[in-house]
């Protein structure tokens, strides 16, 4: 009974809030991979980008709900997810046209293209800020939990509740959805075998006849789903604010940079690496372990591997470990 | 002279600016620009150094801010020696711990093979050594955070003259850019980058959360200052006497005696705080020119050209004998050094010290804004961009509500559009910026005054 308690323990307050915390920081990685992969930059408007698009999307969920429109138990900001996709496509394109085309016609280095990114970042967070002000906000609705602690408690008998709020549910399910689609897109589709040859070789791509422009753009667009979709995701599980997703900017990079960068898959898994190891060792043992061992041996301390606190430095420290002795991410991306 | 005319011409209507704002807002708000200026002018000079003369990014500023302002706290503060007495033993146990794990660590890099064996061995001393640290070390930090935690709770600094500190902030930034370079600078560009920025926001985070140290976001408050202070100011006879004569034209015109020492009492009030941000201005600009002179001596220095030619090709400067390594790893210390100078030089301005003020959008990205803009490579264009941000930094607001009441002239004031334009005010700073720097990066790539080297 003790061991299933700490098994529910951990499963609780450990397995499900890394698994979404996860799949939202998969997400964000593969924004970042894909640009970099096949637009060549590392793009420092990443965690601003994505604020965009949840602000559009909490704007259409305030217009649906003051129609009356909701989505019953699933919250309205799901139905509001294609509409905010289009306006960030095009709001990509955009800056695509004005901003980051002269560089890539230029062949600029990569430095240069991140600088441009740092304007757009500026200018994105203006634009953001402007519109929906800096304040927290919260635009979830719907049911709240799928399993509530207390129900689960009383299901069981056991003395550890396992609470699953539905918004850890739908982001790890639609995690799995976006990302085997993009995974199929990636391989099996001709456009999606193109991007990845103009990813890998930019001239030979070319040579066989291959549409830079139509990859941009595909590109472009595909970067819009993924980062609306990811960060309505974080939005409805935590909050929308503009300055936590700016900040969501440096986990995500090491998300990407953990798994290799240019590298999709590698930079999914990076994603779960980076929130697992984040809550592992920030997580307090004790009454795991009160659980698990012997009444006399029981722990007086916390059981703590570093302090909540540290939550950030802990994703950072893993990433400086990998460029130290896998400058190119556990999962070989490009080489560094 | 000629050629230096562009210079001066910019240098010319920035003061001009900075005397508008004294003229139309008041001297009180423009010298604390000019005071800010300054300080990102050192900021931005240190940037310059690695990207300018090296081509090394870095996005650690903030880091180096943070460190620079944390020897200020340490340099000035006064000891508290309760809190030595209750916990200092086990704090220099754990730094003794922590030097004997650096040199164990050493000792098996030197002495073994590159293996995974030897990798395991480290591995194992570096989690040990955290361990046994922390088992140390927790005891003292408890008994530390609880010596009168309102006041002070932490172990306090050396109760020097807060000047000091700018040198040991540049030693405390150094050191850590050393540790950082010895890491990171093999990485390729965009990676250092993101490397820098994440090594940095650790650094934050350590210095936000030990409070035995730092006090963390508890914030330390009422440094010493190398100034007077403006209390003292307005009783010294000296001071008053010489507000009178500056203001004996506009005192003269005032008849009654005792409206007459109101008006002087005002004037000796404002005249305080102007007085102290000239003392500090003074010696702000007491620092630049000496980073300036130096910097510029390095630049047409043999190893100036040494370090353009390894920015302009790694490949080729390697090939010539140049060590490489060694001298990125110099200048990213250097130029890390200086950031820490600014940092400590801001804390010692402000008076106290705020962990959790230290942001990148602030510390990091508005400093790259600064260089870029300024001109990267060229000492003069650096301290101008400094200025030229800082300056538009500060005056975006009043300059987009004016924008936003031009523009929503025909509104009525009650619209809500114009309510929420005048709301969000604040952040036309941000659109300024990022608008401003593409502009400089799509039509003058290399800043308004961009690097010539000339070959004498």
């Amino acid at each position: 009974m003790d061991s299933l308690n700490a098994i529910i323990l951990l499963l609780n307050y450990i397995f499900v809030p890394a698994l979404a915390y996860g799949s939202q920081l998969a997400i964000g990685a593969i924004f970042v991979t894909l640009i970099y992969g096949i637009l060549r930059f590392a793009n420092f408007a990443t965690g601003d980008m994505m604020s965009f698009g949840t602000m559009v999307a909490i704007l259409f969920t305030w217009y649906f709900q003051s129609m009356g429109l909701t989505l019953g138990f699933l919250p309205t900001a799901l139905l509001a997810i294609p509409f905010a996709i289009l306006f960030m496509g095009l709001y990509m394109l955009v800056i695509d046209k004005f901003v980051f085309k002269y560089y890539r016609l230029n062949k600029s280095p990569p430095v240069q293209l991140a600088m441009v990114s740092i304007g757009v970042m500026f200018v994105t967070q203006a634009v953001v800020r402007i519109i929906i002000g800096p304040s927290d906000r919260r635009f979830f609705d719907g049911e709240k939990f799928l399993i509530k602690a207390n129900e689960f408690k009383e299901m069981t008998g056991l003395n550890e509740g396992l609470a699953i709020k539905s918004t850890q549910v739908i982001t790890i399910v639609v995690t799995i959805i976006l990302v085997s689609t993009l995974f199929l897109f990636l391989n099996k589709t001709k456009t999606g075998k193109s991007m990845r040859a103009y990813s890998d070789n930019e001239d030979l791509a070319l040579l066989s006849g291959i549409d830079p422009k139509k990859i941009v753009t595909i590109t472009w667009m595909i970067a819009a789903i993924l980062a609306t979709i990811g960060g309505v995701l974080y939005g409805l599980d935590k909050s929308f604010k503009p300055f936590t997703y700016f900040n969501n900017m440096l986990p995500i990079f090491a998300a990407a940079i953990v798994g290799g960068i240019g590298n999709p898959f590698g930079a999914f898994l990076g994603g779960y690496v980076i929130a697992f190891s984040e809550i592992f060792l920030t997580y307090a043992y004790k009454k795991f372990f009160m659980y698990v061992l012997p009444e006399s041996m029981e722990p007086d301390s916390l059981i703590q591997l570093l302090s909540t606190d540290y939550k950030f430095a802990v994703s950072f420290s893993i990433l400086v470990i990998v460029l130290l002795y896998r400058p190119s991410g556990i999962f070989k991306g490009k080489i560094l | 002279m000629r050629k230096n005319l562009n210079v001066i011409a910019a240098y010319s209507i920035m003061m001009g600016l900075i005397i508008l704002v004294g003229i139309f807002q008041s001297w009180n708000i423009a010298l604390s620009i000019f005071n800010l200026c300054l300080i990102s002018a050192v900021m931005t000079m240190g940037a310059n150094i690695q990207w300018g003369y090296a081509g090394l990014i870095n996005f650690g500023i903030m880091g180096f801010t943070a460190l620079g302002g944390l020897a200020a706290v340490l340099i000035s503060v006064n000891p508290v020696q309760e809190a030595w007495s209750a916990g200092g033993t086990n704090i220099l146990l754990s730094l003794f711990f922590i030097i004997g794990i650096v040199l164990a660590v050493r000792f098996v890099l030197n002495r073994y093979q590159k293996s995974k064996i030897r990798n395991y061995i480290i591995a194992a001393i570096i989690i040990s050594g955290i361990i046994i640290i922390r088992l140390v070390s927790e005891p003292g930090i408890e008994a530390i955070e609880e010596v009168n935690p309102a006041r002070t709770g932490f172990l306090g600094g050396l109760g020097l003259p807060i000047i000091f500190s700018w040198i040991a902030g540049a030693f405390f930034a150094g050191g850590l850019a050393f540790v950082i370079g010895k890491v990171a600078l093999g990485l390729r560009a965009d990676y250092l980058a993101i490397a820098t920025l994440l090594i940095s926001e650790i650094v934050i985070a350590i210095i936000k959360h030990e409070d035995w140290l730092t006090r963390g976001v508890k914030n330390v408050i009422g440094l010493k200052r190398p100034a007077p202070y403006e209390v003292n100011l307005q009783e010294t006879e000296w001071f008053i006497n010489l507000v009178e004569k500056f203001n004996s034209g506009k005192l003269s015109l005032i008849s009654d005696i005792a409206e007459r020492q109101a008006a002087l009492n005002q004037f000796v009030i404002e005249g305080s705080s102007v007085f102290v941000k000239l003392c500090y201005s003074g010696l702000f600009l007491v620092v630049v020119i000496i980073l300036l002179i130096l910097t510029q001596k390095a630049l047409y220095s043999p190893w100036g050209r040494m370090m353009r030619a390894i920015r302009d090709n790694e490949e080729a400067a390697n090939a010539m004998g140049k060590n490489v390594v060694k001298q990125h790893l110099l200048i990213f210390v250097l130029g890390s050094a200086i950031v820490g100078i600014a940092g400590a030089m801001l804390v010692t301005q402000d008076g106290l010290f705020t962990p959790g003020s230290y942001r990148p959008l602030r510390y990091t990205f508005l400093i790259w804004v600064m260089v870029i803009v300024g001109g990267s490579g060229n000492n003069f264009g650096a301290i101008l961009g400094g200025f030229v941000v800082w300056f538009l930094w500060i005056e975006a607001a009043p300059i987009g509500l004016y924008l936003v009441n031009l523009t929503t002239a025909g509104l009525e004031d009650t619209h809500f559009l114009k309510v929420h334009l005048i709301e969000s005010v604040p952040y036309f700073r941000f659109l300024m910026m990022g608008i401003g720097l593409l502009l400089i990066m799509r039509y003058r790539p290399k800043g308004i005054l961009p690097e010539k080297i000339e070959i004498k």
